[in-house]
């Protein structure tokens, strides 16, 4: 009796068991299961990349940052003129240079020099960013970077008799850059700014100008974007002559290069002469065709992933 | 009765041997395109590979921005302005170790396999079939894998300035250490 208990339990099992197999070989067969869910979804942090394609929207500089051990190579052009006519090629035949070497120190820190024409003016500056827009595990809405510059110009003293000194020759700039990619096409920043020029003309000019900066960029292409900078400098602080900056242009991409054709009322490419010493008034077309061209090039190849 | 109860443990075992799935979730994935202009060469070692030794099923993902390239330039545009990571964020296959019965992954060996599923990259599904090879070693298992990929075939478009910096295919190599399914 007890044996046959045993043996109705044991058979019992056995096809039970071999019932249960055939049922899953059955299920496996049928449904494609998602094997990947099984592992779960780690959530990492997704930083928005390429909020513009340059360091900078036009004469301003954006939230970008040249990568670690990358040099950049920047030639800007601002022609003179389109108002002066045909007989000056409508300002093709004057130009306005800069030339810079700008580095990424870190992946958060980038530094440069450059040399402008206007003022014979050489500039110095950092770029750091404080804040990186991120989504995932790490929520943040806008990218926050500081940028600092000193410029220095060159030019002869305009009264060489009197005493002159060194630093009346000094302009420093302080900016917060404040971005914000809202999708893969539209960027926008506004830039408060702090100009302050140790030396100037008259007394009702102000030593220390603040002065507030929007810019944006929309794509048009993967690889052509429209953009616009337009700087407001707050009353009562400049002579009457100097009006506000504003731009607008395409960036073309190509590879190594950006190339970023625009126009604008500004002719000098520094902070200190574009927001406080720009004469151009839109409306008489005194408006400058400018370009500029960046190259870079890898100095310290990054590599942290190797194959194994 | 020792018999059929031995045949109820037998299969009873075959039942939890079944359930076998195996994963990696540090795989590398590199991917090499050369041309006369220049070599290009991406790392990523974030890919995740589950493979179910009972079924044949093996599937693999991974984050198209953790692609690490020598350049930085590079890799923005090829997040930016190839791949679309934002809207794209992950390639993944899913398919079918084709002659699975045959690898042992518990027996030391070399098999040499047929993966044959489809690759979703770009938005783009496609059917591909690739050779793959388990080896198992002292208990080590790995799972290699060298194939080509067209980026055409993704939808990803390379523009005409640039067409002779990038190979019509790329070398894609996966190589993923087996471990034993733990939640």
């Amino acid at each position: 009796m007890t044996y046959n208990i045993q043996k109705y339990l044991a058979i019992g099992l056995a096809s039970a068991s071999l019932l249960l197999s055939i049922a899953s070989q059955a299920q496996t067969d049928t449904t494609e299961v998602d094997l990947l869910a099984l592992l779960g979804e780690e959530e990492e942090i997704n930083y928005a990349t390429a909020t513009f394609k340059s360091t900078r929207v036009i004469n301003g500089h954006s939230v970008e940052n040249v990568a670690k051990g990358v040099l950049d190579f920047r030639i800007s052009h601002r022609f003179g003129f389109i108002n002066t006519g045909a007989y000056e090629l409508f300002g093709l035949d004057g130009a306005s240079i800069r030339l810079g070497w700008e580095y990424g120190v870190t992946d958060w820190l980038m530094v440069g020099v450059g040399r402008s024409s206007f003022n014979k003016a050489y500039d110095g500056f950092l770029k750091a960013k404080i804040l990186r827009q991120s989504t995932g595990k790490r929520n943040m809405p806008i990218s926050v970077s500081y940028f600092g510059s000193t410029v220095i110009n060159s030019i002869r003293w305009t009264n060489p008799e009197r005493e002159n000194f060194f630093s009346s020759r000094v302009f420093y700039a302080h900016q917060l850059l404040i971005g914000r990619k809202f999708n893969n096409a539209l960027s926008l920043q506004l830039s408060p700014t702090i100009i302050h020029r140790n030396l100037v003309k008259t007394r009702a000019e102000a030593n220390t100008v603040l002065a507030i900066g929007a810019s944006g960029r929309h794509k048009i292409t993967q690889r052509l974007s429209l953009n616009a900078e337009y700087f407001y400098v707050l009353p009562d602080q400049l002579a009457a002559q100097y009006k506000n900056s504003l731009s607008v242009g395409v960036d073309i991409e190509t590879g190594g290069h950006v190339f970023q054709l625009h126009l604008t009322n500004s002719t000098a490419m520094t902070e200190p002469g574009f927001v406080t010493e720009s004469v151009g008034e839109w409306g008489n077309g005194d408006i400058h065709f400018g370009f500029n061209v960046s190259r870079v090039f890898t100095i310290v190849r990054k590599k942290e992933i190797v194959e194994p | 009765m020792k018999q059929i109860i031995l045949i109820a443990l037998i299969t009873l075992g075959f039942q939890t041997l079944k359930a076998q799935q195996y994963m990696d979730r540090a795989a590398y994935l590199g991917f090499f395109s050369e041309t006369k202009m220049e070599n290009i060469k991406a790392d990523n070692n974030k890919g995740t590979l589950v493979y179910d030794a009972t079924t044949g099923s093996l599937q693999m993902s991974a984050l198209m921005k953790a692609f690490e390239f020598e350049k930085a330039l590079m890799q923005e545009h090829f997040n930016e302005n190839y791949v679309e990571s934002d809207k794209f964020p992950k390639a993944v296959f899913k398919g079918k170790v084709e002659n699975h019965t045959a690898v042992y992954l518990s027996k030391d060996g070399t098999y040499n396999t047929k993966v044959a599923g489809e690759m979703t990259m770009h938005g783009v599904t496609k059917k591909i079939t690739v050779d793959a090879v388990f080896k198992v070693a002292g208990g080590k298992i790995t799972c290699d894998s060298k194939f080509n990929v067209k980026p055409e075939d993704y939808n990803i478009t390379i523009p005409s300035t640039v067409r002779d910096n990038i190979a019509s295919a790329i070398t894609v190599t996966v190589k993923a250490n087996l471990e034993v399914f733990k939640k």
